[in-house]
């Protein structure tokens, strides 16, 4: 077993599903000698060749376009959009055409694509780097949509992500690309794609959180944990389609959720999750369902992006808060 | 306008006034139904391909005609018409082999029956009873595209896949594989279009864009579109363009051919640039009377695809009267087909809407069919 970190883990697992499956390919903007921006394709080119590792043009609709062709003659594109607030140009292909493919051919043809995005700040970048674009696409019949948070959950869901036959939205925490190491056991049964977990068990109030804001709630947790609050966290891993089965358990414990996300707050998923559980856990609830989020404006200058981020203090403001009812 | 010394005037060059298309227009068969020859796409044809491409443009202007018979009772929705496109579709829908894939628009009525699809197939989707109910594995056609120049990407990828599969310049024709793509004079505009030429023309992938300059995109004149004529974009990105008289199916299929071979071969895309004209409107909803001259349509209607054929085989004694029945007999029994089918079209149910949104459904996207099923069963009996 080894250490590493999330970058190296989805590196791992595309060089696995590479490996395993001659039908897979990476295509994007500076992919293939450089090994991407982030470096999550490094090496791939100078293994695989590239045909199979596609430096392509800075065109994203064109990336993602091409992208379909090739599925439809059979291939398994896995997409790099470089930075999150890039995948715009690339909407109109995703939206009408790439989740909609195989509803309109009635199954005829097959869009096993993988998008992958690092999204989310924290990381001091200009504008249009840092945005967490994901309820766009939840939002989206036809697309499936997921986040990593950790290297191993990196590792495997990358491969599960390749493996899908249906479009998939990865999303990376894009600041946890090189924070924090995990050991891998590449023998591990992996929990189903479309699943999420729970990640800190407690008994006082859920912290529901994905990607980037993992972290932020198992801090909080933590700290809860000094002041005699338990805290539970749970990773939702998937956002579309949600698995909320361990959500409602966990509320129905609990009667008391926080959702996070670096998203903002109007109409983003932690909408959703409130009106599943007020649907669901009404009579087990002791507080409303509580957001902490980006705020409703774009993304600002990064030297105020701590302000603009949920972090461990406002989440712990929310359990307070859910508290006082 | 001036030109501050940068070279001539644009307008000079494109010309005020488009219908001739220009000298570099490639044409084997003048309006006025004369045999002429090109230095460069010249080709003979036998008697047999003569009757051929007439007998397909006379059964794909039936198709057209009669499915704007049956939105105007009422049986579609909408239809896209591509009156006076024939001879532009048949040329090049003729120049495909089998294995030749196509990613249409939603106006190449044409190309689909060229390329073997049941033309009641078509009326699905204007009919609203589907989204394209063909299957595009068995024909190599496509489904229909709405948004405007989006499947010029999806050709090219498919065309790079193409490649990966060492499916061009191995000289054997079984194999060696063209995709094309389609799409209209306002969708060159668009940037998927260009994109689609930058990736094409970087990876020399083998494909075809075959644009229908039919002049108008709705309402927007080409003037609107383009400053030059629009074959001559192709050279900006690095692969050939071709401007070839539209409504000479002998031509269009001259060139397409030429495009499709050099595809196969491995020598990369070329833009073809079929000028034409669209004599109906954009679709049936459209009044193109709001927006252009009536001069136009009659100076275009005597560049008729079919009449010009149709002067040329009389004149040289390859077609008589019988042939000519036989093929309007042909006509009338598509028509029939469509009109017939059209009505008898099943309409989905319900239920069908839940249907393939995946690959693999979610459980909630189960919960909810499930649960619009209980509630639609709950009315049962109620009446």
């Amino acid at each position: 077993m080894s250490k590493i970190t999330l970058a190296k883990g989805l590196n791992m697992g595309l060089r696995k599903a590479m490996e395993d499956d001659p039908k897979v390919l990476v295509m994007g903007e500076d992919v293939g000698k450089l090994g991407g921006v982030f470096r999550i394709t490094d090496g791939l080119q100078k293994d695989f060749g590239e045909d199979r590792v596609i430096d392509s043009p800075l065109a994203e609709s064109g990336i993602v376009g091409t992208a379909i062709g090739m599925c439809l003659r059979g291939y398994r594109p896995v997409v790099e959009i470089q930075f999150d607030g890039f995948v715009y140009p690339a909407y109109d292909q995703i939206v009408c055409q790439v989740a909609k493919m195989h509803y309109r051919s009635k199954g005829r043809y097959k869009i096993p694509m993988v998008i992958r995005i690092p999204f989310g700040g924290g990381i001091g970048a200009v504008e249009h780097h840092s945005e967490s674009p994901e309820a766009q696409f939840a939002h989206t019949p036809g697309l499936k949509v997921v986040a990593c948070s950790n290297p191993i959950d990196g590792y495997w869901m990358i491969q599960q992500a390749i493996a899908s036959d249906d479009p998939v939205i990865f999303l990376e925490p894009k600041r946890q690309y090189h924070a924090d190491k995990a050991e891998l056991d590449e023998d591990a049964t992996p929990d189903p794609l479309f699943s999420s977990r729970v990640v800190r068990q407690g008994t006082d109030a859920t912290v529901l959180a994905y990607g980037p804001t993992v972290k932020t709630a198992l801090s909080a947790a933590e700290a809860a944990a000094t002041e005699g609050r338990s805290l539970e966290v749970i990773d939702l891993r998937t956002l579309s389609p949600l698995d909320m089965d361990p959500v409602y358990d966990s509320v129905r414990r609990t009667g008391r959720v926080v959702v996070t996300h670096e998203a903002h707050v109007n109409l983003g998923l932690g909408s959703e999750l409130a009106a599943r559980i007020t649907e669901n856990c009404f009579y087990s609830m002791e507080a409303p369902v509580l957001r902490v989020g980006g705020m409703d404006t774009p993304y600002p200058a990064s030297r105020i992006e701590e302000d603009y981020l949920p972090d461990l203090d406002r989440v712990l403001d929310a359990v307070d808060r859910a508290f006082d009812y | 306008m001036t030109n501050a010394g940068f070279g001539p005037d644009l307008v000079e060059v494109f010309g005020p006034s488009q219908s001739a298309g220009g000298p570099e227009l490639v044409q084997l068969l003048t309006p006025e139904g004369e045999r002429v020859h090109h230095n460069q796409f010249d080709k003979d044809f036998t008697a047999e391909e003569l009757r051929g491409f007439y007998r397909d443009m006379i059964l794909t202007r039936r198709i057209d005609t009669e499915a704007t018979a049956l939105q105007r009772h009422g049986e579609l929705g909408i239809w896209a018409q591509l009156l006076g496109q024939e001879a532009a579709q048949i040329g090049c829908g003729r120049a495909l082999r089998h294995q030749d894939y196509v990613f249409p628009t939603y106006r190449e009525h044409g190309v689909a029956y060229c390329k073997g699809v049941d033309p009641l197939k078509l009326l699905g989707l204007f009919r609203g009873v589907d989204h394209g109910s063909w299957d595009p594995a068995d024909n190599n056609f496509g489904l229909y595209t709405i948004v405007i120049g989006a499947q010029a990407l999806h050709a090219t990828g498919y065309a790079m896949g193409v490649q990966r599969d060492g499916a061009v310049g191995t000289g054997d024709p079984e194999r060696d594989t063209a995709v094309v793509a389609h799409f209209g004079d306002g969708a060159s505009s668009q940037g998927d279009v260009n994109e689609a030429f930058i990736f094409a023309a970087s990876y020399n992938a083998p494909v075809v864009f075959f644009c229908q300059n039919n002049q108008w995109a709705i309402s927007e004149p080409i003037e609107r579109q383009s400053r030059i004529p629009l074959y001559q974009r192709a050279l900006g990105f690095g692969f050939p363009g071709v401007r070839v008289d539209g409504n000479d199916v002998l031509a269009t299929y001259a060139v397409t051919q030429a495009a499709l071979q050099r595809a196969r071969d491995g020598q990369g895309p070329t833009l073809v640039e079929a000028y034409t004209y669209r004599m109906g409107a954009h679709t049936t909803t459209d009044d193109p009377t709001r927006y252009r001259l009536n001069d136009d349509v009659e100076n275009w209607k005597l560049k008729d695809p079919i009449a010009r054929l149709e002067v040329y085989l009389r004149r040289n004694g390859l077609v008589d009267d019988e042939f000519i029945a036989e093929v309007k007999a042909e006509a009338d029994e598509l028509g029939h087909h469509l009109r017939e089918g059209c009505k008898a079209l099943p309409d989905p149910q319900p239920m069908d809407m839940f249907d393939h949104v995946y690959e693999e459904e979610p459980q909630e996207l189960r919960e909810q069919r499930e649960g619009f099923a209980a509630y639609l069963e709950s009315f049962e009996g109620a009446h």
